[in-house]
């Protein structure tokens, strides 16, 4: 924020970050030209990449599709297994916050689950779901929940008692004290658990693609492995990276409109 | 009886060897209409004690009890004002005082709920501030809106915990006025906790000190028997203020020394430690 402040003044934020990346470019062709001969030029990526970056939303084949057509794909894919990690984790961490019992129950099984790969849950849908669709949307609601859950539970807990007190002394009714006090105060905790969930969902996407080899920007990544384009595979680095950081900007923004001094 | 009655109200937290007490034999009656101030050391249990009267705390022992019944938990009969404002920071001012008119006159109709918050915003002179949330108001605008919430619910008691200790001695002086005002239009009861005597003069019917923690209990009463509205400035001279508020003192002075005197044998807890300095005594938050 106080670097969209100063960027009013001065232009640094543009050409800093210009810089940043030309030099990144030079470093990369220049070790693509020295000791690493297998990794394709800047120029050469470029050259191979073009018509997936200038008709961004064709679709010539199956697995021939512009990127930005296959980057949809994977975003509804995210959208689907992100909306059940939002839908699932926020009550569950509304739970944890207002009971110290089941956060007490629950806690250690969630510290247990946090930290497992999304490689080991895929398998674990597959055998549950049978089908590789399926399974990587369960993939990517397990991996993404947590952050929601906690972040939920740490707002609950971490509500003043002044409110409470406000709540107990008006006598709202339980359902009326979780919508005039609980949830609004809580929302800004959940809503950076909301953005690191979305993170770790589109993190998730390009493992559970490879995986399964469903059409999407991980699949075609993986699929351009095989065919050996390697190209490719730098363009789907570089478009991961991007769609990434614009759907973070995103949260943040929301986030930044939820935010009450 | 009295309209509002505390009888041999007792509490303590902890258990055991850990056990502190806090208030201990609190009695005290308030009449309908009056406005009783309870002044006392900073962390001597005030808040416990308003608590309590609100219905958030219940006693160990004794009863409280508003016009024959008793008390048990927080009613809109007992309008709070809280120390630290205790506004809902997401909602402008308008509306955190329209979520209270809203919960106690549920059965009216929405403007009259509106006209009724707009009546209140107005009282306490925030009729322009009406959109702004809390973050936008000074200290003092924020307590004007607790204010005005708490005297929308239409109490029959108003209840006031140190509702001008966080504020700068000009804005105090404002606020203190306006509270003289507020009370001499709504005749309400209320019982203002403070830990200025000077506030206790200005405002009060009558003056009830409550000592040194710990196991704190309340004092004899000192009748403000003064004509009101009552002039600040006068209060320096006018030897019914002076002799006042040096018997109020005295008596928190000597139920500090005698806290003092007692406690090798009830044990140094830490509260005991600060009512032996009235100077640096901070405030000592309830658990």
């Amino acid at each position: 924020m106080s670097n969209a402040k100063s960027g009013a003044r001065n232009p640094d934020w543009l050409y800093l970050p210009l810089l940043g990346g030309v030099a990144i470019v030079i470093g990369w062709a220049l070790v693509s030209s020295s000791v690493a001969e297998s990794l394709p030029s800047p120029l050469r990526t470029w050259q191979i990449s073009k018509p997936y970056i200038l008709a961004p939303f064709e679709k010539r084949g199956e697995l021939d599709q512009g990127i930005l057509r296959f980057t949809w794909y994977s975003l509804i894919r995210v959208a689907k297994g992100y909306s059940l990690a939002i839908v699932v984790g926020t009550p569950i961490g509304f739970f944890l916050g207002v009971s110290t019992l089941f956060a007490k129950s629950f806690d250690p099984i969630i510290q247990i689950l946090r930290p497992v790969s999304p490689l080991a849950w895929l398998p674990l849908g597959l055998v549950l779901f049978g089908k590789p669709e399926p399974a990587g949307i369960f993939t990517i609601a397990m991996c993404s929940m947590w952050p929601t859950v906690l972040n939920t539970a740490l707002g609950v807990r971490s509500i003043p008692q002044d409110y409470l007190n406000v709540a107990k002394v008006l006598r709202l009714s339980r359902g009326k004290t979780l919508v005039k006090v609980l949830l609004p105060a809580a929302l800004p905790y959940m809503f950076t658990g909301f953005r690191l969930s979305l993170g770790i969902a589109w993190l998730v996407i390009v493992a559970a693609e490879m995986l399964t080899g469903a059409p999407g920007v991980g699949g075609f990544l993986w699929q351009e492995y095989n065919a050996l384009i390697y190209e490719h595979i730098i363009l789907c680095i570089i478009t991961i990276g991007f769609v990434g950081f614009l759907l973070d900007r995103l949260m943040s923004g929301l986030e930044a409109r939820l935010k009450i001094a | 009886m009295a309209f509002l009655e505390l009888r041999g109200v007792c509490k303590s937290y902890g258990q055991g060897p850990e056990e502190s007490h806090v208030l201990k034999g609190i009695d005290l009656g308030v009449e309908k209409g009056e406005f009783v101030a309870i002044v006392g050391y900073s962390g001597a249990g005030k808040t416990t004690l308003i608590s309590i009267i609100a219905g958030l705390l219940a006693p160990d022992r004794g009863d409280v009890t508003l016009d024959g019944r008793a008390i048990r938990e927080p009613g809109p009969d007992r309008g709070v004002v809280f120390q630290n404002y205790s506004l809902l920071p997401w909602l402008d001012v308008f509306h955190n005082i329209y979520l209270a008119v809203d919960q106690v006159f549920a059965d009216w109709s929405v403007e009259k709920k509106k006209e009724h918050t707009r009546k209140y915003v107005a009282m306490v002179n925030l009729t322009p501030a009406s959109q702004k949330r809390p973050a936008e108001l000074s200290g003092g605008m924020r307590q004007r809106v607790a204010v005005a919430r708490a005297l929308a619910m239409e109490p029959e008691v108003l209840l006031l915990d140190e509702p001008l200790g966080a504020l700068d001695a000009l804005t105090r002086a404002t606020l203190q006025a306006e509270l003289a005002r507020i009370h001499q239009v709504s005749k309400k009861t209320v019982i203002l906790i403070t830990n200025d005597v000077d506030e206790g003069l200005l405002l009060a019917d009558r003056i009830v000190p409550l000592g040194a923690a710990p196991a704190a209990s309340l004092g004899p009463s000192f009748s403000v028997d003064i004509e009101r509205p009552r002039d600040r400035k006068a209060m320096n001279h006018d030897p019914r203020f002076k002799a006042l508020r040096t018997g109020v003192i005295e008596w928190l002075v000597e139920s500090a020394a005698e806290r003092r005197r007692r406690r090798p044998v009830e044990g140094a807890t830490k509260a005991a430690e600060m009512s032996s300095n009235p100077e640096m005594a901070y405030e000592q938050e309830v658990p």
